[in-house]
């Protein structure tokens, strides 16, 4: 088009479209800019203060990290938004509370308490897991060649489903859970930071880079990468289509059962909506990082984690978290539906 | 292809499908017109007379307020089949336009305009335009408009919310599309409970927050208030309730007919053609944003006049009420019913909203009595939502009530027939 106008007047001329593109671009990356300016002022003025949030940040950011690579991974093989992936963040984070404190009374460190940390670790991560490839076996499979509004409806009515069993298993309230750590932590000068912020980011360091690994190196993870470009060509090739899919539900739910345990045992609190609310941020982390792309889901985790404290601490405030974090998925949206890491596409997303 | 499963449908003439589909719409509107006005007289005539027994089984299982409700539920849930149904963009956030049609009935008629800023500037606003406060010394203060009146206006608002939350949405692909929608669904009510301290000085009161706005004024029945023994104005006694019921009643046929009229015209027609096959329908010449615009607008408007009439049905603007659970028994209200289909969608928004309502309670009150348990029914809510939503698109994709198009519609699978005969062999259907 642009080069058909170029020819015909003799000199180069937007079309429209192309210089509404161009003001889009440069709108988002002033905005880009303008949150960085204001991050750095706040960091060379308040860095105490500054620091101290931003470790808190970090560990959100861990947490949603976790949870974002469940949404992309799934994203990426079969295109489908799972709604549900939140929730079953949220039945971890109940049953790793049920598990250390209602059975094993687990409420103060020790040795004892830290294995059988590691034991809910493992239990919330089969759980979560499980459920989710359960979910994938019985309804999403059956669902694959129908139409896109199908599965995104089942994945909502799966979503209420777990937010039901949360409510038998939690209450219909807020309930706060005993940790192992609690508040408790350590000052750095004059920054203060959390036990927890250790323990969150000792477990998902190594769980992200085992995700790597199995991703980037097994065959299983050829097989999925094979199986995420073109389903029936990897199907000609001799992979188990079927299988891959599972697989790649059981690891993104075993992520999101990780996360809900290190969730509950540096937050202490859980709902049966939590999910909900924290699934929609995680979803955003990922969108932020490039849907698809995992390294984009850890990145896009940990900007997000760390932009939503700094409002909590220097902004507007706890109860405008939630406008902010969408507000930043509806600019994306609008603005560079990509991401940051992923490709940018001709058809808009 | 000889190897798809479902041989197409006999084919029948346009006209003997238009006459089909408009004997039904006579059939259905005849049989509701006529339920309605029986539950009317039995609530405004038959019931207080007759008392006892029969009285208090209504009161139990079909008392004038639920009617009420699940009337209204109708209203939202035609507005969400319009998006929906029709267009076939999924929208999660629906409940955002019964919340602003709602706060425009606490800005428009109820005293809450005149407290609207927190260092009293506001205190002496008195305006009515034809307005009907309840009849209480002092509640005449702030903004009263006529509810007849507040109605369209309330239905603008949201409609120009509508096109400004579709507008930049409307580019991307359907699942991206319902997260932005679910978003925005969040933000709104986020922004009406927060909304006491507003401004950079936390002057301005959008929505007095949590308290909400209460009261909210009565409807007026003029020119009808002149037959004897109908109110002058519809509030909270007891007599005025059928009249509500019956208002109500006349809402939600307003937005059947507007569903049924606009579906048969060249709007409803285009939506219909995006719904099914999106770039066929920009082939074809149909204008792809304005016509999902129009789609969010329209359904808007439904929301707001629903948002109203609820505003005075429960007497006040609770900015707690519009949780996300919301949208989504809406959602479950129209795949229930059968997407697309006014009917279907009438009778799942219906018996949906009377479970919600009274059903599930009273029918775990009467399993409690007879077998001497005592579970908590109302617990199960969120399941039986959710296993509505799955079952429903594992078997019965096209709703209990479904059109013949849409059924034919939703038999054609997603990808190409090569690669479905491929993945059919694979699954050994074949």
């Amino acid at each position: 088009m642009s080069q058909a106008t170029a020819t015909a007047t003799g000199r180069p001329t937007r079309t429209r479209a192309e210089s509404r593109e161009l003001i889009i671009r440069m709108t988002s990356y002033v905005l880009l800019g303008l949150t960085g300016i204001w991050i750095l002022y706040k960091a060379v003025t308040q860095p105490a203060d500054f620091l101290t949030v931003a470790f808190l940040g970090l560990k959100f950011g861990a947490l949603y990290a976790l949870v974002a690579l469940g949404y992309t991974m799934v994203y990426g093989i079969i295109e489908l938004i799972n709604f549900s992936h939140g929730d079953l963040f949220m039945l971890a984070t109940v049953m790793s509370g049920i598990m250390m404190v209602t059975w094993f009374g687990q409420t103060s460190p020790g040795v004892t308490g830290f294995l059988i940390m590691i034991m809910a670790l493992l239990v919330a991560m089969v759980l979560a897991g499980g459920v989710n490839t359960l979910a994938e076996r019985l309804a999403y499979r059956r669902l694959r060649r129908a139409p896109k509004l199908a599965p995104l409806i089942t994945a909502v009515g799966l979503s209420f489903i777990y937010q039901a069993v949360g409510i038998q298993m939690n209450g219909s309230g807020q309930r706060n859970w005993n940790t192992l750590l609690g508040d408790s932590g350590f000052t750095f000068g004059s920054v203060k930071v959390q036990w927890a912020v250790i323990v969150v980011l000792a477990v998902t360091i190594p769980l992200l880079l085992l995700m790597t690994y199995i991703v980037n190196q097994t065959r299983q993870g050829k097989a999925m990468r094979a199986t995420a470009q073109d389903q029936d060509a990897a199907r000609l090739m001799g992979i188990n289509v079927d299988r891959t899919i599972a697989f790649t539900f059981a690891m993104g739910g075993a992520l999101a059962g990780a996360a809900g345990m290190l969730w509950l045992q540096s937050v202490g609190t859980t709902r049966y909506d939590l999910g909900f609310q924290l699934g929609l941020i995680a979803f955003t982390s990922a969108v932020l990082g490039g849907i698809g792309n995992l390294n984009g889901a850890v990145l896009g985790g940990f900007v997000i984690g760390i932009i939503q404290v700094l409002n909590e601490a220097f902004l507007l405030g706890n109860a405008w978290s939630q406008t902010v974090v969408f507000t930043i998925l509806i600019l994306l949206m609008v603005f560079k539906p990509e991401g940051i890491l992923g490709k940018p596409t001709t058809e808009k997303v | 292809m000889t190897t798809t499963a479902a041989a197409p449908p006999p084919l029948t003439s346009v006209r003997d499908a238009t006459e089909h589909a408009r004997r039904s719409n006579r059939r259905w509107s005849i049989g509701l017109m006529v339920v309605a006005l029986v539950l009317f007289v039995l609530y405004w005539k038959v019931l207080p007379e007759v008392g006892g027994e029969t009285a208090t089984f209504f009161r139990k299982w079909l008392s004038v307020s639920a009617a009420s409700e699940m009337v209204l539920w109708v209203t939202f849930a035609l507005g969400l089949n319009i998006v929906v149904g029709y267009a076939g963009l999924l929208d999660l956030g629906y409940v955002a336009f019964w919340a602003i049609g709602g706060y425009c009935a606490g800005w428009f008629m109820s005293p809450f305009a005149s407290e609207m800023m927190n260092d009293k500037s506001w205190n002496g606003l008195k305006f009515s335009l034809l307005g009907h406060p309840p009849a209480i010394e002092g509640l005449d203060r702030g903004i009263h408009i006529n509810f007849w009146l507040v109605l369209p206006i309330a239905g603008l608002v949201c409609a120009f919310f509508g096109i400004l939350i579709g507008a930049p949405t409307l580019r991307l692909k359907s699942d991206y599309l319902a997260l932005v929608t679910l978003g925005f669904g969040e933000i709104i009510p986020q922004v009406f409970r927060n909304g006491e301290r507003l401004g950079s000085s936390g002057n301005f009161n959008l929505s007095n927050g949590d308290k909400g706005i209460t009261p909210v004024d009565t409807i007026p029945t003029w020119p009808f208030g002149y037959i004897p023994g109908v109110p002058d104005e519809l509030g909270l006694r007891a007599v005025d309730l059928p009249f509500k019921f019956l208002v109500y009643c006349l809402l939600a046929s307003f937005i059947i007919f507007l569903s049924l009229r606009i579906r048969e015209g060249r709007l409803g027609r285009a939506w219909l053609a995006i719904r099914e096959d999106e770039l066929a329908a920009s082939m074809m010449g149909v204008p792809l944003m304005r016509t999902k615009l129009a789609a969010y607008a329209v359904g808007a408007f439904a929301g707001g006049i629903g948002g109203v009439a609820f505003a005075t049905y429960v007497n006040g603007i609770y900015a707690s009420r519009f949780d996300f659970a919301i949208s989504i028994i809406l959602l479950a209200m129209v795949v229930l019913g059968g997407m697309g289909n006014v009917w279907g969608v009438t009778v799942g928004a219906l018996v949906l909203a009377w479970i919600n309502s009274t059903g599930l309670e009273q029918f775990g009150n009467t399993v409690n009595d007879a077998l001497g348990t005592s579970i908590n029914f109302k617990n199960y809510q969120f399941l039986l939502f959710g296993l509505i939503l799955v079952l429903m698109m594992l078997f019965r994709r096209e709703g209990l009530i479904p059109e013949t198009r849409t059924k034919q519609v939703l038999a054609e699978p997603e990808r190409g027939e090569l690669e479905s005969v491929g993945a059919d062999m694979e699954a050994g259907q074949v």
